[in-house]
């Protein structure tokens, strides 16, 4: 663990953000950081401060919590409330509210909600509990799906009749290539996502660079990463995909976790928050796993509460989502809208952007 | 509290933002009194002109055994920390069990144990006590109420002025990613111990060195960043820390940037945060230098004159962020 100091340098990173100011001179740039630990990072070390202002970092649409919409918490929620199941979940899902509730509010409620740290605790719990139909909350993207994969593999090979994922998961490649399809943001560089490149490699976004011109660095997460990667993206001449984070991520990724992935699910349409139906964007689980498929298996209606709706409806989630506003615009932020009490998952989520904006910039 | 259910989440119970609103929005509204109204860890008393510091503290813990401690120790070190950052001695506990059903009698030896020693380590007598046992799946275990009480010879909390110091005895974090190390499902095989231990001692000394400490309140649960935060609060002064200052163990750093936990969150059972007047910072780091408790003590920011009533920060690599009380409990980012 000794490495994580040099990555936090302040003479590093003194002398990265110098260098970045006069490769920028002259010229505005608006760059998206597509994941949520980014987001995280670059507030939390204050790096937007170590920038010039001619460098404007845009959230993109890569926080799981935040891109799952509201009709899949809607059906977890059902889920927690049937007779002898339990829903399981990452801890961040907790609060998300959906239509009508949230999962906390179930589980306050006295339903059986609970909160893992890994996929194979979720498994864990329907051994245990062979009585009860236990349904994972499958979110998340290319990072965690092999652990769902081998969850699922699992639980085949060990006959487990009672063990369900509602599978959620959802690619980043074709999210970047929606936001870029449509045009509504100016985008001069991404920051791509660090960890799901470990999994699908540095070669995969070479689309974006080719077909669409546009600059991209692999970050790490780290103050002296997401630094050097700027560098990097104002210092290129011709568009490319270039990999800051050599030390996990390799051009063709993990091949073992990818392999994993294809065995268990393919690829589908897929529904984000915000970004609505993104073709082959999401993946569902395969036929050969399909018993153990929540959405084809335990069958509920999902109905609307209509006061949460309207609130719902002046949450901008979705364009913040799509890197075309910041909370700042957005009515309900610190007002209707905080973390004790978030109306859209933005707010929510410890990856989220308004979270981000909340918790640690001065405008709240 | 959620206005939708109106129930109780976990949240209101991390010490953070909830905890503080429901102490605010209900109890106090429902007991006040001038006494509870200042809010310290201790409620001081003037009976017949002898000042008394009086305290409570119920302990909830998963799991019950952990590296550097147990629920017995956390039970007696929690109350006597909070009547020793009041300035007082802690003199007399009480102690209480609520027990499961069917728990081992093993068990509750060893805490007993361990609470008899602390209780010896922290120089006070439990003096009276009460058992409850409730029915199995009722209760987690054990739960364990202390309550205590000492002699105050010292005035706190005093004015605070800009341009004070703000200090602290050692490394954050300790406690809280040492429980969750011992919980299995983490999996996590690390050698870090809650840093539990009785302040009482390192304390009296600090007050022995310096006639000029304002504040002083140990960062248990909602961390640094809430301890902080309380003291600012509706004040006509800031708070600035110096990021690279705060001692963080390798360990903790490590886990923090693996689940996305930000430290000035997680919980201390061994830590003091004193606010003293700049010209005497220096003398009290060198006598905490000298104790056991305090080798590691420095200073870590100071009173500023803006921005009012916030927390902020100076990253290590050279930035500014807010410091925040924490809202709800930190939960492990998903990817």
């Amino acid at each position: 663990m000794k490495y994580l100091d040099e990555f936090y340098d302040r003479e590093i990173c003194g002398s990265l953000a110098a260098q970045i100011i006069k490769e920028s001179t002259g010229k505005r740039w608006t760059f998206m950081e597509v994941c949520g630990t980014h987001t995280m990072s670059i507030f939390r070390n204050g790096i937007k401060g170590l920038l010039p202002e001619n460098i404007k970092l845009v959230s993109g649409p890569g926080c799981p919590v935040c891109v799952t919409p509201n009709a899949q918490i809607d059906r977890t929620v059902e889920f927690a409330r049937l007779d002898k199941t339990c829903v399981v979940t990452f801890g961040d899902m907790m609060k998300v509210p959906g239509s009508s509730s949230s999962l906390e509010q179930e589980r306050a409620q006295g339903f059986d909600v609970r909160v893992v740290y890994s996929v194979s605790d979720a498994l864990k719990i329907a051994e245990q509990n062979p009585d009860k139909r236990v349904v994972f909350l499958g979110i998340g993207f290319e990072t965690t799906v092999p652990t769902v994969a081998a969850s699922l593999k699992d639980a085949k090979s060990k006959n487990l009749k009672n063990y369900f994922v509602l599978s959620c998961h959802k690619l980043i490649p074709p999210a970047i290539k929606a936001i870029l399809d449509s045009g509504e943001v100016k985008i001069d560089g991404f920051l791509l996502p660090g960890h799901v490149s470990t999994i699908i490699g540095r070669k995969t976004y070479g689309f974006i660079a080719e077909d669409y011109g546009i600059s991209c660095a692999v970050a790490g997460f780290e103050p002296v990463d997401i630094l050097q990667a700027i560098l990097c993206l104002v210092k290129q001449k011709t568009p490319q995909v270039e990999n800051c984070y050599k030390r996990a991520v390799k051009e063709d990724g993990n091949p073992v976790a990818k392999d994993l992935i294809d065995e268990v699910f393919e690829v589908s349409d897929s529904e984000w928050r915000g970004l609505g139906v993104i073709p082959d964007s999401g993946l569902r689980i395969r036929e050969g796993f399909s018993e153990f498929d929540a959405e084809k298996n335990i069958l509920v209606e999902i109905t609307l509460n209509s006061q949460l709706s309207t609130l719902n409806s002046q949450c901008i989630c979705g364009s913040i989502l799509r890197g075309i506003n910041t909370p700042l615009d957005c009515s309900l932020f610190g007002k209707g809208c905080t973390p004790e009490s978030p109306v859209g998952p933005c707010m929510v989520s410890s990856e989220g952007t308004c979270a981000a904006w909340y918790k640690y910039s001065s405008q709240n | 509290m959620n206005t939708v259910t109106n129930k109780i989440s976990i949240g209101h119970g991390s010490g953070g933002k909830l905890t503080h609103n429901l102490i605010k929005n209900l109890f106090l509204e429902k007991f006040r009194n001038p006494i509870l109204e200042s809010l310290t860890d201790s409620a001081i008393l003037n009976i017949n002109g002898t000042r008394l510091a009086f305290t409570t503290d119920s302990h909830v813990i998963k799991p019950i055994f952990f590296p550097g401690g147990n629920i017995g120790k956390l039970a007696v070190n929690g109350t006597v920390n909070d009547l020793a950052v009041m300035g007082a001695k802690p003199l007399y506990i009480s102690c209480s069990y609520v027990i499961e059903e069917g728990f081992d009698y093993q068990s509750l030896e060893r805490i007993t144990q361990s609470i008899s020693q602390s209780a010896q380590d922290a120089e006070v007598c439990v003096v009276t006590g009460d058992t409850k046992v409730v029915e199995k799946g009722k209760g987690d275990k054990i739960f364990i109420n202390t309550s205590g009480i000492g002699l105050c010879n010292y005035s706190l909390p005093k004015d605070i002025e800009i341009g004070d110091k703000v200090l602290i005895n050692g490394s954050i974090g300790d406690h809280e990613i040492a429980i969750l190390s011992a919980r299995e499902e983490l999996g996590l095989n690390l050698k870090i111990e809650s840093d539990c231990a009785p302040l009482a001692d390192l304390i009296s000394q600090v007050l022995k060195s310096s006639e000029k400490i304002k504040f002083m309140r140990d960062p248990t649960r909602g961390g640094l960043a809430t301890t902080l935060n309380e003291i600012v609060e509706e004040k006509d002064f800031g708070i600035l820390l110096e990021e690279r200052d705060i001692l963080i163990r390798e360990e903790v750093k490590g886990i923090c940037s693996l689940l996305g936990f930000d430290p000035l969150y997680l919980a201390n059972e061994g830590k003091v945060v004193i606010v003293v007047a700049r010209e005497d910072a220096d003398q009290v780091i060198e006598t905490m230098h000298s104790h056991l408790l305090g080798r590691d003590a420095r200073i870590i920011g100071e009173v500023v004159d803006s921005p009012k009533g916030m927390v902020c920060l100076k990253t290590q690599v050279g930035g500014r962020r807010i410091v925040d009380m924490l809202v709800g409990t930190q939960v492990p980012r998903i990817c």
